[in-house]
């Protein structure tokens, strides 16, 4: 080992980084030449006491509570916007048990009655909540947060691959429904990969495409109950996004492309499905 | 006749009654459920993370070199953590939370202040390190928190989190490599670079207290 090596090795020798054979060698070449020695020395104790003097800044009273309180609003929110949805299947099921206990005894009229009209009123209850215009705002704000999380952490796709034939097994393989999943690279769309998310209590595939330089996820998840929605296109926050609906599946496209390309992205990516 | 098929009748009634509170107090349970299994998640994210927010307020402090936007930063980091939680199985929560800060923080820089991101060293103020400050000299004055606090903050923002990273939370390469998303063979080259522009800062702000 030279002295030139043995300088640029110092730092990992110094954190014990160094891989027992690399070590062994720069503290050969340190006993054998006094002016590495030297420096190490001088870097050793020097970075020693920076690394002492460095104020570290502990969290402020106070910050913890904040923390918490912000991790409990979320909870309170999360719960308020669920709850219903969630509950609605678990009657639904429980609800032919039923009938079919009172289609045995005819004459109780009366009872089935009740039970129709308490679930007609569970059933508007949870309408009008699946409706509130918070719970979209909210959902869009869940969609943005995860489209710039994709982009950020360096977690664009689990699946990368420009091939719907690889990205469309890893995904049915990964859930409990078969996205559609098509290449719309010849329409300048192309396929980037697939990646699994979880939006809104369950889990759902995201679709990447890319338009030119940036990038469209495209968040996709079974119907649930009543499909009749129209197109909606929205801008929050500066991205735009676009929910449409078909018989299978709720789509949300979610980019930072203007509302044209995004449209015309939906169009492609539908007659493609259409096609098939 | 007419009194057992009331009695018939009135029991009948009585277990529609029961079923339909059947179904309504299991509504109930399920919410009650969903309630505890959400306190739960709260409970057991706090065990794990809540013990590292010293460490994630001061990486959050010296990348933003601002008290107010650290505790946003914080904040926010903790509440994108939570939404994640579920898909964390790993077992260093700390490293983990830290990437998330690191993150977030640099977020907030890109948005607010691009200038931060890039290396600014001025060749008038950092004169080449001074040979005449013997190395006794810079030991005394290295001591000197404000000092050193001074010459950190001037470093550019990967070079203070490299020094943060390794100095303060004492974390391994590996570690740090996964945090500040860099190849591991990086990290290495790049905290020597950090230390020794450090080095060079504490030495040229004590021979202009000189």
């Amino acid at each position: 080992m030279n002295c030139e090596e043995a300088r640029e090795l110092m730092d990992g020798y110094l954190d014990s980084e160094l891989d027992p054979i690399t070590n062994q060698a720069l503290e050969g070449h340190l006993r054998d030449c006094p002016a590495c020695e030297q420096a190490y020395e001088t870097h050793r104790s020097l970075i020693r006491v920076i690394g002492n003097a460095t104020p570290y800044y502990e969290a402020p009273a106070g910050l913890r509570e904040r923390v918490r309180s912000s991790l409990r609003e979320e909870i309170a929110e999360q719960s308020t916007r669920k709850v219903a949805p969630d509950a609605e299947p678990l009657f639904s099921r429980r609800r032919p048990e039923s009938r079919t206990v009172l289609l045995g005894t005819p004459w109780n009229w009366l009872g089935l009655a009740a039970a129709i009209i308490f679930a007609a009123i569970i059933a508007v209850n949870f309408l009008s909540r699946g409706h509130r215009p918070e719970a979209d705002q909210f959902l869009a704000t869940q969609l943005i947060a995860s489209h710039v999380r994709s982009l950020m952490a360096n977690h664009l796709a689990d699946v990368p691959s420009s091939d719907q034939h690889t990205v469309k097994p890893w995904l049915d393989a990964k859930l409990d429904f078969a996205p559609p999943v098509v290449d719309l690279s010849n329409e300048g769309f192309p396929l980037v990969g697939g990646r699994l998310d979880y939006l809104d209590n369950h889990p759902v595939a995201a679709l990447v495409y890319q338009r030119r330089k940036h990038f469209i996820n495209l968040f996709v998840w079974p119907v649930a109950g009543d499909a009749a929605k129209a197109t909606t296109s929205m801008a929050h926050q500066g991205y735009q996004m676009l929910h449409w609906v078909d018989p299978d599946f709720n789509y949300w496209a979610v980019s930072d492309v203007n509302e044209k390309d995004l449209q015309e992205f939906k169009q492609l990516f539908e007659k493609q499905i259409a096609s098939r | 006749m007419a009194l057992p098929l009331k009695a018939e009748h009135a029991s009948q009634t009585e277990d529609f009654g029961s079923d339909r509170k059947i179904v309504k107090f299991v509504l109930v349970k399920k919410r009650e459920e969903q309630d505890d299994s959400r306190q739960g998640d709260v409970a057991s994210f706090e065990e794990a993370l809540l013990p590292h927010l010293d460490a994630a307020h001061n990486l959050a402090r010296w990348l933003l070199r601002n008290e107010q936007d650290a505790q946003d930063v914080v904040q926010e980091a903790y509440l994108r953590a939570f939404r994640s939680f579920r898909g964390f199985h790993g077992t260093n929560g700390r490293a983990w939370l830290l990437t998330i800060v690191r993150n977030t923080s640099y977020t907030l820089l890109k948005k607010n202040r691009a200038a931060d991101l890039t290396t600014t060293f001025d060749e008038e103020i950092h004169a080449p390190t001074d040979e005449s400050v013997n190395p006794a000299t810079i030991l005394e004055h290295s001591e000197d928190a404000e000092l050193v606090r001074q010459a950190m903050d001037e470093l550019p923002a990967d070079f203070r989190e490299i020094l943060v990273l390794r100095h303060q939370e004492c974390l391994s390469y590996k570690e740090i490599a996964d945090i500040a998303q860099i190849p591991p063979g990086t990290v290495m080259s790049r905290l020597a670079r950090a230390r020794a522009r450090l080095k060079e800062y504490v030495t040229a702000r004590i021979s202009k207290e000189k």
